[in-house]
């Protein structure tokens, strides 16, 4: 395969990652808005520090208001990671390589993009400000985002043959998640309670169980564990490796994608980029959660983040550029 | 209903007579169409364009508005050519891709034609398609022109004729596969009944053409697209996918030890076979335009050794020029000793004096056309132009009689279209596509462009043209 096209296979998957990560950040929190019975003073900053677009923000708004994180976040052109960008960027990666997808992939993704478009158009039109729009149709929105991205894996998964291409596309969306996993985790690092007594408070669990939802994860998490506790919580996050938002899970997929990819077995000569993954995983399979905590819990998550970024970087190096 | 309202008058119908009759090849569809009603008539063409839209068969305009993403104009009527007057025309075309391929061979091998003074060199040499560095080149089993676009129109009296050859990289044939897949949604009633023959195994037909170019056994085929800002990139990445080969831009390509390979994510592999969507001049920087950023060097000398075939041949645009095209009558003579079969339109050359002053005359009733120009630009049309812009065009003329010639002005056929809410007649043309390998395939239909401007000539896409399927029947 092209390398250029297997670097747009790869993007393109994690745009679609991003966005469908984004859409869910965005309506848990507003879902969260909704239980809180008093308004809690910044409760939308820490989603763009989530993102790590704090700055960009902080350049064109001038204040965390749920209107203004809102728009940034969804169809802020000038952000490059918003929803509408992400998804502009995708169906443009995936047409330029139209020829390595079905038909069908490019149709929901077609249909999808210009939803979005057309949903910002009228968002933009019909002044998003006003809060009733953007309380009733904002979560529809949002869903109607997740489940496109949803349709789009399952079509690829159904209608391309399960080789280099669909490997690159794996790649891309793990490596994607991956990062996304670790943001939502740390995102409790960025909300701070009013107190250090509300440890443990009932906003305290509230706002973990979000960030749970924020990675898709209540209900498999319920199934293994009793109770809402941030420790179990950042292991199932972080360690589990049966959940696919894992970090671990999303490793051993990746080094599986790798390893087909390069049509190596273990043990023969290898590249870089696999050589990365592999040992990552090796070390993420011996950890366990109290050394983590031990550490610092956001310490750790920012490691695993340059970890991640190390590794795109070879399979940037090893695959698309030559 | 609305289309007993419709009137074409003094003019050749596609669907009526100038008694106002349908034609035969119409009956069943004019009868389908009335009882269908407007209403469910309107309602199936804004299916038809929501589904060109979610099919991404789109291209973008750059305007005022900002960037608006627009369907080529897709027009649900359509346009149908009776067999009898298909089986004359494939004749005529396959003879002309026969005759105009001997040309090619000639001109860059012994120039018999030529010495023989059928066609008067500077002409061939003043051409900007005649390229030097093509001269004693032989392609893969002497075949130049692999993909043809050859636009026809029929006259007043419904006499078809060819308007011009289209050999470097002429477009539209992914306007017509999606075109017909979008009917057979739209009206799947006509295709049970009507026996409309069949266009879906182009891709099928052009793969074995390319495959035909290489002695190489599952040889490895591209096409070569300039990329993705490309007004035709849908149709290269189209085609690629049907034909399930690479599609490549020219930045995936590298020439070593000369021969082509392709940038893969498993290192380099060699490539046998390219179907360039890229013009001549620049194809390669080392052999032609050096300032070609699209291009790969080397690649011309790679082709030249043999080691990858490219279609259409690089030097093929000599014999679409305009002033060539006035030949080929004259070609068809040389080379097969016969008769064209599908008559050119009659052409005044600007070169010579007797035509010149003609067309300096008489230019408020003429077409007049760059010899090398295409999408609409470079010409006016007489009868619609002001004063001032024939004095202007005259200047143009006199400055360079080499690159003009001109035609009358032809009263285009038409066909009932939907405007709006009515049915209005409006000109059309037809672009039928012709492959050469084994043998000379004929695609049965083709495009049928249409100005979609009321009383407008001008069908290209590039000027606001639409589109319509093309049924050949039976």
């Amino acid at each position: 395969m092209l390398s250029r096209v297997a670097e747009s296979v790869f993007w393109m998957n994690r745009y679609i990652e991003r966005a469908e990560n984004y859409s869910r950040f965005i309506d848990v929190n507003h879902q969260l808005s909704l239980d809180l019975n008093e308004e809690v003073p910044n409760q939308w900053l820490p989603l763009v520090h989530t993102t790590g677009d704090y700055e960009l923000f902080a350049k064109k708004y001038s204040e965390p208001s749920p209107v203004n994180v809102i728009r940034f976040m969804t169809f802020d052109e000038e952000n490059p990671n918003s929803i509408f960008q992400c998804l502009s960027k995708a169906r443009e990666n995936a047409r330029t390589i139209r020829e390595n997808i079905s038909t069908s992939m490019w149709e929901v993704l077609n249909e999808f993009y210009l939803y979005v478009k057309d949903y910002r158009k009228l968002y933009l039109e019909t002044n998003g400000e006003h809060r009733d729009t953007l309380s009733m149709g904002l979560s529809d929105f949002l869903s109607t985002v997740r489940k496109s991205c949803q349709s789009f894996y399952g079509c690829s998964d159904a209608t391309i043959s399960h080789d280099e291409v669909w490997n690159f596309s794996l790649l891309g969306r793990f490596l994607e998640r991956a990062d996304k996993t670790t943001r939502i985790l740390d995102m409790k690092y960025f909300i701070l309670l009013p107190s250090v007594h509300d440890v443990g408070s009932t906003l305290d669990l509230l706002q973990w169980l979000s960030l749970l939802k924020s990675a898709s994860a209540h209900e498999m998490y319920n199934r293994r564990y009793k109770k809402i506790d941030p420790t179990d919580i950042a292991e199932f996050l972080i360690l589990n490796d049966t959940f696919p938002r894992s970090i671990i899970f999303c490793i051993q997929e990746m080094q599986e994608a790798l390893e087909k990819i390069s049509g190596l077995k273990e043990g023969l000569p290898r590249n870089s980029a696999q050589d990365a993954t592999t040992v990552y995983l090796n070390k993420l399979r011996s950890e366990n959660i109290k050394s983590i905590f031990d550490k610092g819990l956001h310490e750790y998550l920012d490691d695993i983040q340059i970890e991640l970024n190390q590794i795109g970087s070879k399979i940037v190096e090893r695959f698309f550029t030559n | 209903m609305f289309i007993a309202d419709y009137s074409a008058k003094n003019i050749y119908d596609e669907m009526f007579s100038n008694e106002g009759f349908p034609r035969k090849s119409y009956d069943f569809v004019k009868t389908k169409m009335e009882s269908l009603g407007g209403i469910e008539l309107l309602k199936r063409s804004s299916s038809a364009e929501r589904a060109l839209m979610s099919l991404g068969i789109t291209f973008t305009l750059y305007g005022d508005g900002g960037e608006q993403e627009r369907i080529m104009p897709f027009d649900v009527i359509p346009r149908i050519v009776p067999s009898e007057e298909w089986i004359n025309i494939e004749k005529g075309l396959k003879q002309r891709i026969l005759a105009l391929n001997l040309f090619l061979n000639d001109i860059y091998g012994e120039q018999k034609i030529l010495k023989d003074k059928i066609i008067p060199r500077d002409i061939i040499e003043s051409s900007t398609g005649f390229l030097k560095q093509c001269i004693g080149l032989k392609p893969p089993k002497d075949i130049w022109i692999h993909i043809t676009g050859t636009d026809l129109v029929r006259d007043g009296a419904g006499a078809f004729h060819v308007l011009e050859d289209n050999l470097r990289c002429p477009s539209g044939v992914s306007y017509v596969l999606e075109n017909r897949e979008v009917m057979k949604r739209t009206f799947p009633e006509l295709f049970e009944k009507l026996n409309i023959r069949q266009v879906y195994d182009y891709p099928y037909h052009l793969r074995s053409m390319l495959e035909n170019l290489t002695d190489v056994s599952d040889p490895v085929i591209a096409v070569w697209t300039p990329g993705v800002y490309n007004s035709a990139y849908y149709e290269h990445s189209f085609l690629a996918q049907k034909m399930g080969v690479y599609l490549v831009e020219g930045s995936d390509l590298v020439v070593e030890n000369h021969k082509v390979y392709m940038k893969t994510t498993k290192g380099l592999r060699k490539v046998d076979v390219v179907y360039r969507r890229i013009d001549d001049t620049f194809m390669d920087p080392s052999s032609f335009r050096e300032d070609s950023l699209l291009g790969v060097k080397g690649i011309f000398e790679a082709y030249k050794r043999g080691n990858v075939a490219l279609a259409n041949a690089p030097g093929t645009g000599v014999a679409d020029d305009k002033v060539i095209y006035s030949y080929v009558p004259k070609i068809i003579k040389y080379y097969l000793g016969e008769d064209s079969i599908i008559p050119n339109v009659p052409t005044y050359l600007c070169s010579e004096d007797s035509d010149l002053k003609y067309v300096l005359d008489n230019i408020h009733n003429l077409v007049v056309k760059a010899a090398n120009g295409a999408g609409g630009y470079g010409m006016i049309i007489g009868p619609k132009s002001s004063k001032q812009e024939q004095e202007d065009f005259k200047e143009l003329i006199k400055a360079d009689p080499r690159n003009y010639i001109a035609q009358p002005v032809l009263n285009l056929s038409t066909v009932p279209t939907l405007i709006s809410d009515k049915i209005e007649s409006r000109h059309v043309d037809l672009r039928p596509f012709i492959l050469y390998g084994k043998d000379i395939y004929v695609m049965p239909g083709g495009l049928t462009r249409v100005a979609l401007r009321k009383g407008s000539l001008v069908v290209n896409s590039s000027q606001g043209g639409g589109s319509k399927d093309t049924w050949v029947l039976g």
